[in-house]
């Protein structure tokens, strides 16, 4: 673990009671490649944490660790105060954490309301399980009406969508299943302003409820500003800034991680001097 | 409701026609259901109560019979963008394994128990081969597809078996295994039922459709996709090994020199011609079935209006690529009418 980058960056402060989410130390390799160097992240009850880097600082990769999909090669990860270790996505969902990716894991020649229930399918009761299909056509229609989100029909595949309403399709499906903590890798990734609005309500909304704290990835500043309370910079696997957004602006965020870059530059041609 | 009739009258024309087009784009079972009641009619008119009788209809019915059982658990693995090139050899091994077994002093229930878990086990290892290995399905199915072959030739010392435990007898049992000419279509037919709810009403099938329409995506979604593969496998082989053995037991005798490989090409055929892509994420059990029966229907009666049986391979690659470019167009269309 770096010493050298400690006295200047803040170290992530210490939860006040249990924290919804902490990790320590978690490293990643893929190959020769150290994607994630010792990542500490603190992610209190409530929360919205902002993550913001260069591409390939670890971002990604990060959240792919905390849904399950990967798996960390050192470090520990605590939900709720307890250690826990996801083998699996599954895994990572039975604790409550749902994750909506970069990519968007909506299945194209599936309905949009098969693709909202996704993993969470409704079937009947009895010894046979069958889909419920009028019962998620349903529930699909009211929720998308609630949250505003229209599409031409439920019974709509997929890849009929626009690709904001995709994306709203997904983040909807995770935003409804989460239980304690929501992954979202660049939600806004793509997506027109109108839509933009729709997610950032979307996720504004739950986070005010309370009951899930919000880790965000996004390169748009003026959108994290307005959906966080707090921002962790990542830079070359390592998070090197933790600013809260009310006592921080754009301006200081930037200064910050420009004499960040500096230090590291330095550190390198010291270390190769 | 309170629009003047002349109106609704059009109204509704315009609508019947535009439904029927929407129902050949979307339900793609329809066209090869057409292309086999028209196959029907002409021989019919060519051939007359010739083509219509029971010994005819029967004789397509056991064409259609090995194809579709193939094709319909092939349709699961075609879903998913995989594909079994061995479920046509595990059709003729099947049968071979009961008999050992019952050969060997087992009770014909446990032998035909045996023969089945081994058929299971052929598909579970061609999945975990596929997924653990990452060898591509059709390598690893092409493989197994030679090994079963070898093993039935070694086994059965390269000659033929008969008689066939449970064939040509007149107990209830014997007739629903095969010996009544029916049954191995309505096993077929049976199974066809079955599969399609399992595709389209059950949890697994969002998953395989899941797995096969976008693979990241459903894995990031926590659908085990490997594991979702693997039983696709497991449950293609024992349809075909299912089959294989009320197949073996109506004909009555199993021939070592029979190649799996002739029944596979048509069951991929039939899947095609009833309107599954090899692209993944979309497939009709049902189509398939109407596939081994259109294919039926062409083989039966092109032998009965007296037209050379080798014309029958023409017009078979025919229908295929036919089919093909139908359903090719058919999703352009859909894609144009979307962008409109």
């Amino acid at each position: 673990m770096s010493t050298s980058a400690q006295p200047t960056q803040p170290t992530p402060p210490a939860a006040n009671g249990t924290a919804a989410l902490e990790v320590r130390g978690v490293t990643k390799s893929f190959g020769v490649l150290n994607v994630l160097r010792g990542i500490d992240l603190t992610l209190r009850q409530g929360e919205v944490l902002g993550l913001v880097g260069d591409n390939g600082a670890g971002k990604s990769t990060l959240v792919k660790i905390l849904s399950g999909f990967h798996q960390p090669d050192g470090g520990e990860i605590l939900v709720g105060g307890d250690r826990v270790s996801f083998s699996s996505v599954e895994s990572a969902r039975s604790q409550g954490i749902e994750t909506v990716y970069q990519d968007l894991a909506l299945i194209p020649q599936l309905p949009v309301y098969q693709n909202l229930f996704l993993g969470h399918e409704i079937t009947t009761l009895g010894p046979i399980r069958l889909l419920n299909k009028r019962e998620m056509r349903k529930l699909a229609r009211q929720y998308l009406d609630d949250i505003n989100v229209h599409v031409p029909s439920v019974d709509a595949d997929a890849e009929l969508l626009s690709g904001g309403q995709r994306q709203a399709i997904a983040v909807a499906r995770s935003v409804r299943a989460a239980r304690k903590i929501l992954l979202l890798d660049e939600p806004l990734a793509a997506m027109g302003a109108r839509e933009s609005r729709l997610i950032i309500d979307l996720v504004k909304d739950l986070a005010t409820s309370g009951r899930v704290s919000i880790i965000v990835i996004d390169h748009n500043y003026a959108h994290l500003f307005e959906l966080c309370d707090r921002l962790n910079v990542m830079q070359g696997g390592r998070i090197t800034i933790n600013q809260q957004v009310n006592e921080t602006s754009l301006e200081e965020l930037t200064e910050l991680m420009v004499s960040s870059y500096r230090r590291q530059i330095e550190e390198v041609q010291n270390a190769g001097a | 409701m309170a629009s003047p009739p002349g109106q609704q009258r059009d109204s509704e024309g315009v609508s019947v026609g535009r439904r029927v087009v929407r129902a050949f784009l979307y339900q793609r079972e329809l066209t090869p259901i057409v292309i086999t009641v028209l196959l029907f009619v002409y021989f019919t008119i060519k051939a007359g109560s010739t083509f219509t009788g029971t010994l005819s209809l029967s004789s397509a019915a056991g064409y259609a019979g090995p194809i579709g059982a193939i094709a319909v658990g092939e349709v699961m693995l075609l879903v998913l963008a995989e594909i079994d090139l061995s479920a046509g050899q595990v059709f003729l091994f099947s049968p071979w394994m009961m008999y050992w077994m019952h050969n060997d002093g087992l009770p014909l229930i446990v032998a035909i128990l045996i023969a089945l878990l081994a058929c299971c086990a052929v598909g579970a290892i061609n999945g975990l081969i596929t997924v653990r290995l990452n060898v591509p399905s059709f390598v690893t199915t092409l493989a197994t597809n030679f090994i079963l072959y070898g093993i039935v030739l070694v086994y059965s010392n390269d000659a033929e078996a008969s008689p066939i435990p449970l064939s040509g007898q007149t107990s209830f049992i014997s007739q629903l295994m095969g010996s009544w000419k029916w049954a191995e279509i309505l096993w077929v037919v049976a199974i066809t039922i079955v599969l399609t709810i399992v595709l389209n009403r059950t949890r697994f099938g969002v998953r395989v459709i899941a797995t096969g329409g976008n693979l990241t995506g459903a894995a990031e979604a926590g659908v085990p996709i490997r594991r979702v593969k693997v039983w696709c496998f497991v449950l293609c082989s024992f349809v075909a090994g299912l089959v294989g053995i009320v197949d073996a037991v109506k004909y009555g005798s199993l021939d070592p020199g029979n190649f799996g490989v002739d029944y596979i090409l048509y069951a991929v055929g039939a899947c095609v011609i009833g309107g599954t892509a090899l692209t993944g994420g979309r497939g009709t059990v049902v189509g398939a079935l109407i596939g081994a029966i259109l294919i039926g229907v062409l083989e039966d009666g092109l032998t009965l209006t007296g037209v050379s049986t080798n014309q029958f391979f023409i017009w078979v690659g025919v229908v295929i690529i036919i089919a093909m470019a139908l359903n090719v167009q058919f999703d352009r269309i859909i894609a144009r009418s979307r962008s409109r």
